[in-house]
């Protein structure tokens, strides 16, 4: 496992190889997770806010939800190829849905109060949605999005040992082969202590964000 | 500089800023599948500089009421108007100060009192010079970058009175503002609202469920039935301020309101306990 981790690069096929392997996946998994979050908050707040919308779409949502992302590897592997491509849908995807649910749910909760309040003051109608119901469904929305950043790194190991031939799900599988449990156990590891420190940038971010709320 | 010195406080109010007439609310209580009357016909007029309460028993309508003159809701039938003007949506002309202080919990005391000012497009400049001068007269000097949930409830029904006052509305719209705040801090609003009344001077509507407060701040006190809704009597409060709630005068009043009220308070508990039976 040390020699994967800090060996010299060419001494044995894995030896030195975990830096590279580790940024690929951590690569996906930001790139797949921003999809996820953009697409995700901008739906979850027109599926909140708009009765029309919401009407169209959360039956859409609600149906694909349930499926298994596993399930659509085919189709990224034919749509996308063997590419990190076929990796940023599958964690878009699987990550999307946390957070859209999270937001829809963050931004049809805005007390009706604080939108009579700012009514009253005299907030044209377009701007309630910035100025109002949005920020107060932040804590919902980072909600959401830790959510969709832990699931974001069990989807990379999915997708990379289905979709792609590089990344610590890649090296899981292939060690396999050749059964070398430690570099499984080390690739566990490093998947769980680098999903603990995305899962704390996201907290810190969150609490800068929301520190009228005395954080998380 | 025309204004006499002391007003005889039987004058009647001779430019009514509001005016309501005829005005009903019917709601449909959806689980009982009944129409509810919540406003039975109101005529009113609240005149200019005029501090006028509101008082009745729970579930009178008194709140409806305030909510068609901020243009949350809308009648039924009947019409108000500002200045001539029917009221169909709310707007800045019209402050509204609630019992739950409703302010923005992610914005800090001077942005919430900056937030009218700031959504009407008012330049920025002007906008800082107002913010200033409204957190002087509100008394909330070095708490300008607090957020609403460090606050106490006193603080914060200032941050809301602030937050209408740099609007510089026509009328304030107040309901039961002080109702969640302890006696002590109540009675220190009730001061402070009133010097920040009679300094700038403006129309107030005033909603309570409390005697003495709906005669302490009223220069006319409006007494209301049980529902269906409507004015039962229009009480003028003649004592020159400020009003002291330990005097003969101030008790006769008292006295006075309280018979008045007696009857419909009796009302509404009857309909509550019958409710309750079927």
């Amino acid at each position: 496992m040390q020699e994967w981790m800090f060996g010299q690069p060419g001494s044995t096929p894995y030896s030195g190889t975990w830096l590279q392997h580790t940024l690929n996946s951590s690569y996906r998994v930001f790139g797949g997770f921003i999809i996820a979050a953009v697409i995700g908050v901008t739906l979850g707040c027109l599926i909140g806010w708009f009765r029309l919308v919401s009407d169209l779409l959360d039956p859409i949502i609600q149906m694909m939800r349930p499926i298994p992302i596993t399930s659509w590897v085919p189709f990224a592997v034919i749509f996308f190829g063997i590419r990190d491509a076929s990796a940023f849908f599958l964690i878009a995807l699987g990550a999307f849905f946390p957070i859209v649910v999270n937001t829809a749910a963050g931004v049809a909760g805005t007390p009706k109060l604080l939108i009579r309040a700012a009514r009253m003051l005299g907030i044209r109608r377009y701007m309630i949605l910035p100025r109002v119901v949005i920020p107060s469904a932040m804590p919902f929305i980072f909600t959401g999005l830790r959510l969709g950043i832990g699931l974001a790194w069990v989807l990379v190991i999915v997708a990379e040992m289905l979709a792609v031939k590089s990344g610590l799900g890649f090296v899981m599988w292939d060690s396999y082969y050749f059964l070398r449990m430690d570099i499984i156990i080390g690739a566990m590891l490093s998947v769980g202590v680098l999903g603990f420190l995305s899962d704390l940038a996201i907290r810190l971010i969150g609490r800068w964000v929301l520190r009228w709320s005395h954080g998380l | 500089m025309s204004r006499p010195a002391v007003a005889s406080p039987m004058t009647e109010y001779k430019s009514p800023r509001i005016v309501i007439r005829g005005l009903r609310k019917h709601f449909t209580d959806i689980a009982r599948q009944e129409e509810i009357v919540a406003i039975d016909g109101v005529d009113l007029d609240i005149g200019d500089d005029e501090f006028l309460t509101i008082l009745g028993p729970s579930g009178c309508g008194k709140t409806t009421l305030l909510n068609i003159v901020a243009g949350f809701d809308q009648a039924t039938s009947g019409v108000v108007t500002l200045d001539g003007e029917p009221i169909r949506k709310p707007g800045p002309d019209r402050g509204v100060v609630f019992q739950e202080y409703a302010l923005f919990p992610w914005l800090s005391v001077e942005q919430n009192i900056e937030f009218g000012l700031r959504e009407r497009g008012i330049p920025k400049a002007q906008r800082l010079e107002r913010v200033r001068k409204q957190i002087a007269s509100v008394g909330l000097s070095g708490f300008e970058r607090r957020y609403p949930q460090e606050l106490s409830g006193g603080m914060r029904q200032r941050v809301a009175l602030g937050r209408v006052l740099a609007n510089d509305p026509k009328i304030l719209l107040m309901d039961e503002p002080f109702a969640a705040l302890d006696a002590q801090t109540r009675t220190i609003m009730q001061q402070e609202l009133l010097f920040v009344w009679s300094t700038e001077r403006r129309t107030a509507l005033f909603i309570t469920h409390n005697i003495e407060e709906a005669i302490l701040l009223g220069d006319r006190v409006v007494v209301m039935t049980a529902r269906p809704g409507h004015i039962k009597e229009i009480v003028r409060v003649a004592l020159p301020r400020p009003r002291d709630v330990t005097s003969a005068e101030f008790n006769q009043m008292r006295r006075k309101v309280a018979a008045l009220l007696e009857d419909e308070v009796q009302a509404t508990f009857a309909t509550l306990q019958g409710a309750l039976a079927t």
